[in-house]
């Protein structure tokens, strides 16, 4: 068998164990609340691995390895970033987000502030976050389908949605939750099990280390292969830029917020949240070893502009033989997995917010669900075949800055500060995600400036979230007559641990 | 959801009211948010976001200050830990159990918080 048929295996292979885990979910779900958050009972461990598993997303599995080969050390930031925005995650919304009581991110905005604008104005961006997080995923599945197997660039992304489609049409998140879990422990083997046989040789070589060979690119040579700082102008600007939209962007990413509603408690909330950064600090140590042994094994990929599939070519240059292609067709498989459970994460929550704030009126509980589902799919997958070139960890990178801008100050304001009014959210969130968006889409455009204001507009993070936030207080601070009605009521419902018998006003809907 | 549930009316004989001590249970001023029901409720959330932004403090000083460190004494990129060059050694695989240490000591305090809550409003 050839080297494109075992990968062809594996892939095949994810996708049917896919739906039959999926499958064994679907005899669970039946009301809408299985649909929407699996019923609020899935325990810290199961929903920890379902959560790891959703957030490990192509970027990580593929474009973690491929940066560091491609720039070296300062793209680290990206994985530290991704774990630490968990700890942020942890420390400022994830027990109150619980307790909140919400389904949705709109459904907390409209229980928190009282305005059917706010709940209109954040469901707007969960999808558009949702769709720029979802279009790179179909497109890497594609990439990644013809670099192993030469067929068509669109097919990986078509397959993708439909096996997504399949398992959120029938089961919702109670049966993504099984689906999930299990890729989790999918993608850290398909990346440990050929990396034992990969150091293995590299011992065996003599232990070179990566820094040491000289590869010949202009940006990523020697001494600054090895620095943390990014780029080679305003360096600490552009790193303090990427700390700031990862670290923060992280809780406004749809896929992440919906998962704190299937938690039972506040909580149970937080110990989820620590189990996760315990798996995300595990896996996240491995992509970086695969661009370090890229540098030594296969350094062509960087002049070839292919660094992004070092993690699907690397097993099979080192090991060699049918034991490397075997390798080789177990990353490609666990990359698919990465491909499937972040689209299918994104789906749900996209799907949640469509049926609910467009759809609801027309169909009831699950059929608006699923009507939903299918256009949280279909919309980016027609995009991500239509639109090339975009680069995988450009859009997600833009994905993040543009949620640290626009959610992150709403969910961290409105649950900290009660002086929070509608005015001030919709006002900040206009202007963090008008000037995020704005400057990185001259930026894709290719009519971003040179210099410091080009600087400033390709990491754009560093200004428009400090001006989102100020923009939030600032008007919130000119409208106080508009802090809403049971402000002092939905703080207690907020932050009070669930054990105490309180009057926490209605929860939403 | 117990939430939407009617609540549950208690009938009493009148005669018992007067042999029971009045005093306020601390959930109804905050149920009625009195003056004292506030200061129960805002020295909660002081003492939560306290925490929540000495945890940020922390992980800003020791990770946010990598960056500057290495920008401001550039020699140390050459420093080799374990074989491995500084940066990455701490970037790629010392900042993880870091990040684990402090999420563990603040769902510890958190919890430890919500409990002296829980206890002070028990105590009434």
């Amino acid at each position: 068998m050839t080297a494109a048929g075992y990968s062809v295996l594996g892939v095949t292979a994810v996708f049917v164990v896919t739906l039959a885990v999926g499958a064994y979910g679907w005899r669970f779900s039946r009301t809408t609340s299985d649909f929407f958050v699996a019923s609020r009972t899935v325990r810290p461990g199961l929903n920890a691995s379902a959560i790891g598993g959703e957030y490990l997303s192509a970027a990580s599995f593929l474009g973690v390895a491929g940066l560091v080969l491609a720039f070296g050390t300062e793209m680290l930031w990206y994985p530290v970033g991704w774990t630490a925005g968990y700890l942020v995650l942890l420390v400022l919304v994830a027990a109150p987000l619980r307790r909140s009581g919400a389904y949705t991110l709109p459904d907390f905005a409209e229980s928190r502030l009282e305005s059917r604008g706010v709940r209109r104005l954040s469901a707007l961006l969960v999808v558009a976050i949702g769709w720029l997080y979802l279009m790179p995923q179909f497109q890497g599945a594609g990439l990644a389908l013809a670099s192993t197997t030469g067929t068509g660039p669109w097919l990986g992304g078509v397959l993708v949605a439909t096996v997504v489609l399949v398992n959120v049409l029938f089961g919702g998140m109670r049966s993504i939750t099984f689906v999930q879990a299990f890729q989790y422990w999918l993608k850290l083997t398909a990346l440990l099990f050929p990396l034992l046989f990969m150091a293995a040789i590299w011992l065996g070589d003599g232990a070179v280390s990566p820094a040491s060979v000289e590869v010949g690119d202009v940006v990523g040579s020697g001494d600054s292969w090895v620095s943390p700082l990014a780029g080679a102008e305003h360096e600490v600007y552009t790193t303090y830029s990427i700390i700031i939209a990862t670290f923060l962007g992280t809780m406004g990413l749809p896929h992440v917020v919906v998962r704190f509603y299937t938690n039972p408690d506040g909580a149970a909330a937080r110990r989820t949240t620590l189990f996760v950064l315990a798996l995300l600090g595990l896996f996240y140590l491995l992509p970086p070893v695969y661009g370090g042994l890229g540098r030594l094994y296969a350094p062509d990929l960087v002049a070839d502009g292919r660094a992004e599939s070092v993690v699907l070519e690397l097993p099979a240059r080192m090991v060699g033989g049918t034991a490397g292609d075997l390798l080789s067709a177990l990353t490609t498989a666990g990359a698919f997995a990465a491909f499937l459970s972040t689209s299918s994460g994104l789906t749900v929550a996209v799907a949640g917010v469509i049926s609910q704030d467009v759809m609801g009126h027309r169909f009831g509980g699950v059929r608006a669900f699923q009507a939903g589902a299918v256009v949280a799919v279909l919309v980016p997958l027609g995009l991500a075949v239509l639109t090339e070139g975009v680069g995988v960890a450009q859009a997600v990178g833009l994905a993040f800055a543009f949620a640290a801008s626009t959610l992150c100050p709403l969910l961290v304001l409105g649950i900290w500060w009660r002086r929070l009014t509608d005015v001030g959210a919709i006002a900040g969130m206009l202007i963090g995600g008008g000037c995020a968006g704005g400057s990185v889409l001259a930026t894709l455009l290719g009519v971003g400036p040179e210099g410091w204001a080009g600087a400033l507009l390709a990491q754009p993070a560093a200004w428009t979230v400090p001006l989102a936030f100020l923009t939030m207080v600032g008007a919130s601070l000119a409208t106080p007559r508009r802090v809403p009605r049971h402000a002092a009521r939905t703080m207690v419902r907020l932050h009070t641990p669930e054990s105490v018998q309180l009057d926490r006003g209605a929860p939403p809907r | 959801m117990s939430e939407s549930s009617p609540r549950r009316v208690r009938v009493t004989s009148p005669r018992t009211s007067a042999a029971r001590a009045q005093r306020v249970p601390a959930a109804r001023e905050i149920d009625a948010q009195t003056r004292l029901g506030e200061v129960y409720m805002s020295s909660l959330l002081r003492s939560q976001l306290r925490l929540a932004l000495l945890a940020l403090a922390t992980l800003a000083v020791f990770v946010g200050g990598i960056p500057l460190v290495f920008w401001l004494f550039p020699d140390l990129s050459a420093v080799e830990v374990l074989a491995v060059p500084l940066p990455w050694f701490l970037l790629a695989f010392a900042v993880y159990p870091f990040l684990l240490l402090v999420g563990w000591l603040y769902v510890r305090a958190a919890e430890r918080n919500e409990r002296a809550f829980t206890d002070v409003l028990d105590r009434t």
